[in-house]
């Protein structure tokens, strides 16, 4: 890729469960302020490429990875990476809703009270902000001391969200954000990711196509672990290169 | 016949004898209360709560015993909290998964089931002799401790492990430390379940005799225990000497004291029942 505007990039990377090798040599350059999204067959290795980049699968016994990941150029697997600044910088939501069971303000300013934030103005400006900008503040801004879990399920997603938004990550990884969800709730974070765009770089796994050519500006399509193909989203769902690409897209498996 | 509807039959006879097996304990449990509570009740009123113990049955009270309940459940608590919710939360969170916590996990659950005489034996050795507290409230407290140390460690384990993955993850993704996890979002959650399981071990302690009888626990107490480094009995201490004496008198008061001692145990009972019912649908555990 031309620019100078790699946000992440991965070099080489194979991954493995005990013995189970579940990525072969990925190496894959997204760019900053971009949506990208992982397609494939479930069970392809998109998750698990999506954890890599802000190490959430360093918590699974007997995963192992190899090759590297750079984040702004750094490699996050490094000795000097401390995880917890990583995981400000590259924010996540969750396949099933999982806002904490407390109020609906505890889950936005959680990310900021364990930075050790606690100005009172500073925490209800941000639940604001947050929430306004997971267009969830007007549905639910009587009740910030309601429990989170009295939500829908699209509320709540939304709510993880602008939990996330509130620790001010550069990156957002979604991991079939919408899956869970609803065609009205659906449509509602599809249209978010196209509001975020602007400001943030977004991985999205899907593996509903229709929703990757909605969203995405690249897309990648896993398959059996590989990477079969990386492309402009368009130039993927129009004139795929490889055989299998096509065969996915067009529905003959998967 | 055909393999369905045996297994049908075989179901149904099952369910027979579960039903007749629970209603056999029900029956004894029932009739065990009956029985104490027409001997007992006509005993139990304000001076048998707050007398002193006497060689005359109807002068004797239960005061030192049920004050002496109440410090070794205090104490017990104080120790065994701490210790077993740390030690659990260590193994769970924090212990490297291999051979030697699979070894330390087994030798817990057994440690649950040496008989408790072996624990007074243990705590007479190390806390009435060598630490020197003598037969004291604190050598009791500690040696219960011990006993139950297991029953909460277990129970810390198994709280953890029934909080969801998903608000670790959650956590853990915007940027908390392990530590932050597990106070600001595990413990909360796992802490109603925990309690529980404090409280029924500590329901078993108070009704423990034989351990304090080993560390030296006194059958006649004629005074209420001020500190913890007094000499004290407890109230099945108290029940266990009054039924070894001849005296019919004497039976009626130990039914009595019986009688105080399920009040005590079915109220705790009670207190983990709600919490645990409460945690169920606050955190749908
Ligand atoms: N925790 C795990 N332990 C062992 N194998 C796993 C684990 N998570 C995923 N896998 C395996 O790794 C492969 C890739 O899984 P995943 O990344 O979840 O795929 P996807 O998200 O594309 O459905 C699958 O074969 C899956 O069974
Ligand atoms: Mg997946």
């Amino acid at each position: 890729m031309e620019n100078g505007n790699i946000k992440i990039e991965t070099k080489n990377i194979n991954a493995f469960y005990g013995e189970k090798k579940v990525l072969h040599n990925i190496d894959l350059q997204m760019e900053a302020n971009t949506v990208t999204a992982f397609i494939g067959p479930s069970g392809c290795g998109k998750s698990t490429f999506l954890r890599l980049l802000n190490r959430m699968n360093d918590y699974i016994d007997g995963f192992r990875k190899e090759g590297d990941v750079l984040i702004n150029g750094v490699d996050i697997y490094s000795k000097n990476t401390r995880i917890e600044e990583l995981r400000k910088q590259v924010g996540m939501v969750f396949q099933k809703p999982n806002p904490f069971p407390k109020t609906i303000y505890e889950n936005v300013v959680y990310g900021l009270r364990i930075q050790g934030i606690k100005d009172k103005q500073k925490l209800d400006a941000a639940v604001e902000n947050s929430l306004k900008r997971s267009a969830l503040w007007n549905e639910v801004k009587d009740d910030l001391q309601k429990n989170a879990l009295s939500l829908s399920g699209g509320q709540q997603q939304r709510l993880c969200i602008a939990r996330t938004l509130a620790v001010e990550p550069s990156i957002i990884l979604m991991d079939e954000p919408a899956s869970a969800l609803d065609p009205i709730s659906t449509a509602k974070i599809e249209e978010l990711i196209y509001e975020l765009k602007q400001d943030y770089t977004i991985v999205i796994v899907t593996h509903n196509m229709h929703q990757a050519g909605r969203v995405s500006d690249k897309t990648a399509f896993f398959l059996s672990g590989d990477l079969v193909e990386y492309n402009d989203t368009k130039a993927i769902f129009t004139s795929p290169k490889d055989q299998r690409t096509e065969n996915y897209i067009t529905g003959k498996f998967g | 016949m055909s393999k369905r509807s045996l297994n049908n039959q075989k179901d149904r006879w099952f369910q027979y004898f579960g039903i007749f097996s629970t209603l056999i304990g029900l029956i004894l449990l029932a009739l065990f209360i009956f029985q104490i509570t027409r001997d007992g009740i006509g005993r139990i009123d304000w001076d048998f709560i707050v007398s002193l113990p006497s060689r005359f049955y109807a002068k004797a009270g239960i005061l030192p015993a049920w004050t002496g309940t109440l410090w070794i459940f205090a104490l017990t608590a104080i120790i065994v909290i701490p210790i077993g919710v740390g030690a659990g939360i260590y193994l769970q969170e924090y212990a490297k998964k291999g051979r030697l916590s699979n070894i330390l996990e087994i030798n817990i659950a057994n440690l649950a089931g040496v008989p408790s005489i072996i624990y007074g034996i243990i705590g007479l050795e190390i806390f009435v002799r060598v630490l020197q507290m003598g037969g004291s409230l604190l050598a009791g407290a500690f040696t219960l401790a011990l006993l139950i140390l297991p029953i909460i460690i277990v129970a810390t384990r198994e709280a953890f492990k029934a909080v969801p993955k998903s608000i670790k993850e959650a956590s853990y993704g915007l940027g908390a430390t392990k530590w932050q996890t597990i106070w600001y979002q595990i413990l909360p959650i796992a802490s109603a379940n925990i309690i529980t399981g404090v409280i029924l071990a500590l329901a078993r302690a108070i009704g423990e005799t034989a351990p304090l009888i080993v560390i030296g626990a006194l059958a006649y107490v004629p005074f209420v225990a001020k500190s913890p480094m007094d000499e004290f009995t407890v109230l099945p201490m108290q029940i266990f000497n009054w039924v070894s004496r001849p005296q019919h008198g004497f039976l009626m008061n130990a039914a009595a004291a019986i009688l105080v001692l399920l009040v005590f145990v079915f109220i705790l009972n009670g207190i983990a029942v709600y919490l645990r019912n409460r945690s169920r649908k606050k955190f749908g555990l």
